[in-house]
């Protein structure tokens, strides 16, 4: 089955190795390098070293409509945002077409016209972040159909009335993780002044031990400063929110994208978590868990796909309730033993977040 | 066709078949240490092996065009093989609708494939209108057995608007919610139908009598959440008018008052609210029905009141609905009914 998706198998294996702390040796690393050079053959038929992207997309975009979806979209604009080459002109259309792509659900479909699915919800988010165009999308509704996803078997469904199942916990989880930090978009599009309520702290009992601010106090300086960092760095977008989110986007396309993702990670986290996190992480270790792997639901094998994935999941369930990338969760956010924390992932990426922060910095230094 | 595989006679393997004498064949270059190592058959080896060389001399023969259908058949998901395909289809200029009937073949063993639906859509294209039954029919068949296959889902969408067929379509969707008034790909494919089909005039021209579909199938199953999908849509972009429709409160009071599963309705009680809806004093003796007296929520305003009772009935989501709580309109707050009236937005 994995005969043309070997790649991927790598990606799997080694992420979910990441994810819980450990690294390859020098030997298997240098052989994955080795390997995924030779899958650069156009023979291979994974096309694509970093010189060879725009063409991808451009050429993706020649074809007829039915060549490009949102998974595409998103592939292309998150390769390139890693590698610090995205340029408007790979960003024309993305936008457009992701948007066309929200459905009367709320979620994000692949194609204009097919059914809100969580992996193309991940995709076209993730990607409108990337590009600077997620204050296009109508949040609210998209933040009411993901939250609905999550069912009374405590995991995610990829779609209304369908089964549960472990891979959604990052597709779904994740689209929840980058809710957070739109926060401010998420309030312009409702009409909401920027500037927390002071009353959040209403039914916060909960939350409040340990600090002697209230919740709606430490957030409310977290919407403050992700506000300037905003500001800085994406004042196009700013202003085409300002013309209207439904209308037809006139802006030129944005510019300094490059740094968008390292801006989204590095700005503070402004809403808790609007999903079920423990509920998640219960579905996750007591269903999703086949001895040393991970699987859709019991009854179902373990594989590499729902490993990495469940994986990546929990490891977004245990920091949603960080404030910022760089601090380490509560022992209370966590199921289990405190031992149980994975590292961190950037959210849009789904890299551990230490890898992508030198990856970052190489390719912005070239 | 490949005459051994369809009949289960032992395969002769190519480098004993003469009209191949002439090729020498490929082998992959996995590098002295390959990851991920692929227990392949030496049948698989030897046909990939095979077409590397014909793939590498870009011969668009119909020896060619039949070791393509071989590789296919022992792997549909090389990307490869589909291409070089479709160019030696094109270059041997043959009968596309033997085509249509092999990928049938080939979905029935792996129709969750990407490759083999976009090569169904590229023949398809190809051939017109001549093929537009076949191809509803054949995305009907795969919905006897998978009513939300999501790729046949995407290809029946894509024969509607490239090659017509919308006739019988909403009819269609009628059956398949007939058969599962759950099924939710059978209410996107009603929502696609009636917001692009050329001969049902739009959304304007169908919301009335859709609203009252969707609220004959709320009122049958109130925990079905696809028809409350199904109604926000119908107002999608126009909230407002969503709360001036009198039959969307309406059935929000009827489920709250026979006091069914209500976590749909009071969400939709919330969008209605939030978008300047005025509550009759029904709708207020329902919604504070919905939780025993005990749970003093009477200092709160009526949206404020509704996002904690979810929270009490909807623990899953108890996050969720104190934010809502948290972003209710400031011009909610004031819990003087007169200051309620200023919302004309």
């Amino acid at each position: 089955m994995y005969m043309h998706s070997r790649p991927w198998l790598c990606y799997w294996i080694i992420h979910s190795i990441a994810l819980l702390g450990d690294c390859l040796d020098d030997k298997l690393e240098n052989d994955v390098v080795d390997f995924l050079e030779r899958c650069q053959d156009p023979n291979g038929g994974y096309g694509g070293g970093p010189g060879q992207l725009p063409s991808l997309i451009i050429s993706f975009r020649m074809h007829d409509g039915g060549e490009i979806d949102v998974r595409a979209c998103y592939t292309a604009i998150s390769v390139a945002s890693a590698l610090n080459i995205l340029d408007d002109r790979l960003i024309q259309n993305v936008g457009d077409y992701i948007l066309s792509c929200q459905t009367h659900e709320g979620g994000i479909s692949g194609e204009p016209g097919t059914e809100a699915h969580g992996g193309y919800t991940f995709c076209g988010l993730a990607a409108m972040v990337l590009i600077n165009e997620v204050n296009r999308l109508d949040l609210p509704g998209l933040v009411n159909w993901v939250v609905f996803r999550q069912g009374v078997e405590c995991g995610f469904q990829g779609r209304t009335n369908k089964l549960v199942d472990g891979c959604y916990s990052f597709w779904q989880g994740g689209v929840a993780a980058i809710i957070q930090r739109l926060h401010l978009i998420v309030n312009e599009q409702l009409g909401l002044p920027n500037a927390f309520k002071d009353d959040l702290s209403i039914d916060c009992e909960h939350d409040s031990t340990n600090s002697d601010l209230s919740e709606g106090e430490r957030y409310s300086e977290a919407t403050t400063s992700f506000k300037n960092d905003t500001c800085e760095n994406s004042q196009e977008g700013e202003q085409g929110f300002e013309d209207g989110s439904s209308g037809k986007y006139n802006a030129s396309p944005p510019t300094g994208v490059n740094n968008t993702g390292y801006n989204f990670i590095k700005g503070p986290v402004g809403m808790r978590p609007l999903f079920n996190s423990m509920a998640l992480q219960q579905y996750i270790l007591l269903c999703s868990q086949e001895q040393a792997g991970f699987r859709d639901k019991p009854g179902k094998r373990r594989d590499h796909y729902h490993t990495c994935y469940v994986l990546s999941g929990l490891s977004i369930c245990q920091y949603s309730g960080v404030k910022d990338a760089d601090s380490p969760p509560l022992p209370r956010d966590i199921l289990g033993p405190y031992s149980n924390l994975l590292e961190p992932v950037h959210p849009l990426y789904n890299i551990i977040l230490d890898r992508y922060y030198e990856a970052h910095e190489f390719f912005a230094r070239s | 066709m490949n005459q051994d595989l369809r009949e289960g006679r032992a395969r002769i393997p190519l480098s004993e078949r003469p009209e191949w004498a002439d090729v020498r064949p490929v082998p992959q270059d996995d590098g002295p240490n390959p990851l991920v190592p692929i227990a392949y058959t030496d049948e698989f080896r030897e046909t990939m092996d095979y077409f590397r060389a014909v793939y590498l001399a870009n011969e668009r023969s119909p020896r060619a065009l039949h070791l393509t259908k071989e590789a296919i058949f022992l792997n549909s998901g090389n990307y490869t093989v589909w291409q070089f395909r479709r160019l030696v289809l094109e270059a041997l200029k043959v009968d596309l609708h033997e085509e249509l009937e092999f990928l049938e073949k080939i979905t029935r063993d792996n129709s969750k494939n990407y490759q083999i639906w976009h090569h169904r859509r590229w023949v398809a294209e190809k051939l017109g209108t001549d093929v537009t039954s076949n191809e509803l029919e054949f995305t009907k068949e795969i919905f006897l057995e998978d009513a939300k296959h999501y790729h046949a889902w995407s290809h029946r969408q894509w024969v509607l608007q490239a090659l017509g067929g919308w006739e019988d379509e909403l009819a269609y969707c009628d059956e398949l919610l007939e058969d599962d008034i759950f099924n939710n790909s059978a209410w996107n494919q009603r929502y696609f139908v009636v917001t692009r089909s050329p001969h049902l005039g739009g959304l304007e021209a169908m919301r009335d009598s859709e609203v009252a579909y969707a609220i004959k199938a709320i009122l049958a199953k109130p925990e079905n959440e696809s028809p409350w999908r199904y109604l926000r849509g119908l107002y999608r972009n126009n909230l407002n008018s969503l709360a001036e429709d009198p039959r969307v409160a309406s059935v929000c009071l009827d489920v709250l008052m026979n006091k069914r599963d209500c976590i749909h309705a009071l969400n939709m009680v919330l969008d209605l609210l939030c978008h300047c809806y005025q509550p009759s004093n029904e709708m207020k003796n329902a919604i504070d029905a919905v939780v025993t007296p005990e749970s003093n929520l009477s200092d709160l305003n009526l949206a404020a009141r509704v996002c904690s009772i979810l929270q009490l009935v909807d623990p899953m989501r108890a996050n969720y609905w104190e934010w809502r709580k948290s972003t209710i309109p400031v011009h909610l707050e004031d819990i003087d009914p007169g200051m309620e009236k200023q919302c004309v937005v």
